[in-house]
């Protein structure tokens, strides 16, 4: 299984994970963003620019309640919050945003 | 068990940080656990003092450095590391040659407060005795 970003294929896991985390590129997450049918915006950018961030300081990918509190901290509650933040990613925001910013899995999601 | 239903989790670590895989699976089990909100700290003693030492560089056994990910503990409310003094000395090091973690206190204005607490091995003992749940890794 892989994506097609402009005929260069990227390999990514069943749940549409990338494989290789150095794969990562800004046009392969718009690919990525686009199979999980999200437009990306700024707001959207923030909060995978955020976990890219957050993965290179800490080597984890944050459950979605610590991911949440985190962003409430940098960004304001504005952005910060359940609501918000399912808005930006329906399915979830850790699990969306990670998958788009070409993270593992956050650990503790079954 | 207190009456909230709150129970005290000690996850021990006492092996190296990458002869086998203990060390990063109990790193991993302690931020799945952590979801539950349960009162967690961590132990490290024997060999497992080396988990927090600065400086790991893991390229030469081509395993990823976790070392980072003690800093995290913060975020998910772990913010008691218990470390064994007489582990220390045996090994030639101090607290000194560890990270320093901390984690940031959200009922004090989040002030960052240290999470690493050296104790004496019978201060371990007790630390031990007063847990409801012991898991060794």
């Amino acid at each position: 299984m892989a994506y097609d970003v402009n005929g260069t294929a990227v390999e990514h896991d069943e749940e549409g994970y990338i494989t290789n985390l150095s794969d990562w590129s800004q046009e392969l997450a718009g690919v990525i963003a686009q199979a999980e049918e999200i437009e990306m915006t700024d707001e959207h950018w923030a909060v995978v620019n955020f976990l890219r961030d957050y993965y290179e300081e800490y080597q984890i990918a944050p459950a979605v309640r610590v991911l949440i509190k985190a962003i409430k901290k940098s960004m304001g509650p504005e952005v910060g919050n359940n609501k918000y933040m399912y808005e930006l990613f329906p399915y979830g925001p850790a699990k969306q945003a990670c998958k788009i910013a070409g993270l593992p899995k956050p650990t503790g999601c079954v | 068990m207190s009456e909230d239903g709150v129970k005290k989790f000690l996850y021990v670590n006492r092996k190296a940080p990458y002869g086998t895989i203990y060390a990063q699976e109990a790193l991993e089990v302690v931020l799945i656990g952590a979801a539950f909100d349960q009162d967690v700290s961590l132990a490290f003693l024997d060999d497992g003092v080396f988990q927090l030492t600065k400086g790991q560089d893991t390229k030469g056994v081509g395993l990823k450095n976790f070392s980072p990910t003690f800093n995290a503990l913060g975020d998910y409310e772990v913010t008691k590391l218990y470390v064994e003094q007489e582990s220390l000395d045996e090994r030639g090091l101090s607290v000194d040659d560890l990270q320093d973690i901390q984690y940031e206190d959200e009922d004090d204005d989040w002030a960052e407060k240290p999470s690493i607490i050296v104790v004496s091995r019978s201060q371990m003992a007790d630390v031990m005795a007063e847990q409801d749940v012991i898991l060794s890794f």
